[in-house]
């Protein structure tokens, strides 16, 4: 799979531009890398979760999405996508449709690790022809940044206040990749934007078509919610991969593969502190809450290393 | 020929989901609709139909692959009762709103809580409002009936609602009658082929449903909806003519049962109305002039056809298997009465709470039901508030 950058720039948006995501957001960067692994002649069915993405891309008269659409509602885009997947299915076996059809649900981490994670399970474990991402951006963003299950440890949201009484989220965020990696489904992947964009563009190509049912982990950061300049978002992905915050690794028919090896890994200060979400971390005296995030990534880290047999 | 056969209600229902052979079926089993998906489930294994059968891990997700689906271009179909319903509830706003004609029996069993597997009407009564067509039926022939016909009444392109054809739970789900059966390739005539207008699978259109609604136009879509609830009993007499035509038995929206000089009658749905007949047909022999009106189309509500049939009557007791926590009677009881409002004059009406969760309804209890429908005439006083029939006290 040879990979060009500038041909791949150069394909036709799928995705067009216009929408009203804002400036510096992971989301919409996230949907384009996906369906530029479309082969231009395969269609595709899209569903949307609720949430900024939905809201910002469908706005009725308006859609930005130049293949169908549908957007159901927050929970549930895991069994809509899976609906219109056997609807395909019917319908090609009556000859009623003849073109290939791709089905994708994209969903971020409140319709996907919280309220639409029973959705995606039944989803995945029927095994439908179908590729759900996750944009996971850490927080529900849409309703004003409340923490998810998938927020990382002491970052700031408005239901996980830092205050005197309370440094943030307590608890780790769950590993959903690995979560989904557990239904045995034909291909797993986590990435986020890198240099070039080529593993983000290798792991929809092989979500998208591998046979069966396939789930894709975007780490895509939100200027807004973790407080970041808007044109620092390739850094703060770099340094999540850096410091094995967010490891690049897939999982194929059980085979786990470490995707990126950080040359030097870099200490989680280099990423927490390119976020306000993470400020309170660094005054002086919170010393150990950073000691306790570094401990929770390296026992990540290491655990991850050995399912993916590195030595 | 048709063919006469003993059946439950479910497996009617289910037999006429068979000759139907929808192109999707997402379902979740749930007492006493299970059987439903079972022989649906069946069908399929045993080649019998080329359904594409869903098992999904709830009521949730079956509404909502049902919702990809039918806007994938599919027909398609699931079945529930009672909690499963209520699972869907947002879903079921959705289903409507996006047009999406997709047919849904509803085995009646109360809601929780308590939790109780028996029959009312509290789980479909309370998804009234979602915009769903709603069918009723007495026994399992008008369910194997009123399931063919919603399949064209839901997908005719003056309305294009969903819709569910509604049974009560083991009454009619799990006793066995004997019934008429059409020929599957009569059924297969009747329903047509699905063709959806709009829809996500059409290699020559990409369309864009469910969008971001802006106060701007969302009142003007949900006008739009309204329209074609209303255009829903135009094509429901349509279509039940036609089966008639096809089958030989006649359905309405409602069904009179000697009302033509009742002074006394009661409203009613699903299969009490057939004890409530025979109660009737007694009183009639004690000199009463008894009638019943059984409603077969709660959504669209039909008005007009319940003043026609209430006009010349001194009292009547409107019948409702689901409490409304309203303090103001139940749900069938509202609307009757808002319905006779300034059509009729003279005519009383008392409404009765009966049946919750399965609590016995006999020949007597519709008696003593009349028996106060005639004590309000020869007082003249209507008690003020509803009243429970058959309450242990």
């Amino acid at each position: 799979m040879a990979y060009n950058f500038k041909e791949q720039m150069s394909k036709p948006e799928r995705l067009s531009g216009g929408h009203r995501l804002c400036a510096g957001c992971g989301a919409g960067i996230a949907v384009r890398g996906v369906l530029r692994a479309l082969k231009p002649e395969d269609k595709a069915v899209i569903c949307s979760a609720t949430g900024c993405l939905e809201v910002s891309t469908c706005l009725y008269p308006y859609s930005a999405w130049n293949d169908s659409f549908i957007h159901n509602a927050f929970e549930n885009a895991g069994a809509t996508i899976s609906g219109s997947e056997a609807a395909y299915r019917s319908l090609k076996k009556q000859g009623k449709v003849n073109e290939d059809y791709k089905f994708i649900a994209f969903g971020g981490d409140g319709g996907t690790y919280d309220i639409g994670f029973q959705s995606l399970s039944g989803a995945m474990e029927r095994g439908h022809d179908m590729t759900y991402v996750c944009y996971d951006n850490g927080a529900y963003m849409n309703t004003g940044i409340q923490r998810s299950s998938g927020t990382p440890m002491y970052a700031d949201t408005t239901t996980s206040t830092v205050g005197k009484n309370s440094p943030g989220k307590m608890q780790q965020g769950k590993n959903l990749t690995e979560i989904i990696a557990a239904h045995n489904v034909a291909y797993v992947a986590q990435t986020t934007f890198m240099s070039n964009f080529k593993d983000l563009q290798m792991k929809a190509e092989k979500a998208l078509y591998t046979p069966g049912a396939s789930f894709l982990n975007i780490m895509a950061p939100c200027p807004r919610g973790w407080r970041y300049e808007t044109e620092d978002i390739m850094e703060v992905c770099k340094m999540a991969v850096e410091t094995c915050t967010w490891p690049m690794y897939e999982v194929e028919n059980g085979k786990w593969t470490l995707n990126h090896m950080p040359k030097n890994k870099r200490p989680v200060e280099d990423y927490l502190k390119l976020q306000g979400r993470f400020k309170h971390l660094f005054k002086k005296g919170n010393e150990h809450l950073i000691n306790d995030i570094q401990v929770g990534v390296d026992k990540n880290w290491q655990a991850l290393l050995k399912k993916c047999e590195v030595a | 020929m048709s063919i006469r056969e003993r059946f439950s209600g479910n497996e009617a229902v289910s037999i006429a989901i068979k000759q139907i052979n929808p192109d999707v079926m997402a379902a979740f089993p749930i007492t006493p609709s299970t059987e439903i998906p079972q022989y649906v489930s069946s069908y399929v294994a045993n080649g019998e139909i080329d359904t594409e059968f869903v098992a999904v891990e709830s009521e949730h997700s079956s509404m909502s692959a049902c919702i990809g689906a039918q806007a994938a271009g599919a027909r398609s179909m699931t079945a529930t009762s009672s909690c499963g319903l209520a699972l869907m509830w947002e879903m079921l706003y959705v289903a409507a709103s996006l047009r999406l004609p997709i047919t849904m029996p509803v085995v009646n069993r109360a809601l929780s809580g308590p939790i109780n597997i028996n029959n009312d009407h509290s789980d479909s009564m309370g998804a009234r409002d979602t915009g769903w067509i709603q069918m009723y039926a007495e026994n399992a022939q008008e369910a194997y009936d009123n399931m063919i016909q919603s399949v064209r009444i839901g997908e005719h392109k003056d309305v294009l609602l969903p819709v569910m054809t509604c049974q009560d739970g083991f009454i009619t789900s799990h006793a066995v009658e004997n019934i008429n059966i059409l020929e599957t390739e009569k059924v297969k005539a009747f329903v047509g082929e699905y063709k959806a207008e709009k829809y996500l699978l059409n290699p020559e259109e990409n369309i864009s449903m469910g969008p971001y609604d802006i106060s701007a136009y969302y009142m003007e879509h949900k006008y739009q909806q309204a329209v074609s609830m209303e255009n829903a009993k135009r094509v429901i007499a349509e279509v039940a003519s036609e089966f008639e035509t096809l089958s030989g038995r006649k359905y309405d929206f409602i069904e009179e049962y000697k009302m033509d000089d009742a002074d006394f009658a009661i409203v009613i749905i699903g299969s009490s109305a057939g004890t409530a007949k025979d109660a009737v047909d007694e009183l009639r022999n004690e000199g009463i002039k008894a009638g019943l009106v059984k409603i077969r189309i709660f959504r669209p509500f039909p008005a007009e056809e319940i003043v026609k049939a209430l006009k010349n009557v001194k009292v009547v007791g409107i019948m409702d298997k689901a409490e409304g926590y309203s303090n103001n009677g139940g749900p069938l009881g509202a609307e009757v009465k808002a319905a006779l409002y300034g059509n009729v004059t003279g005519v009383k009406a008392v409404n009765f709470v009966y049946g919750l969760g399965g609590r016995d309804v006999k020949i007597e209890s519709i008696k003593t039901v009349f028996e106060q429908l005639l004590e309000v005439d020869k007082t003249g006083k209507v008690p003020a508030h509803y009243q429970y029939l058959g309450l242990r006290k």
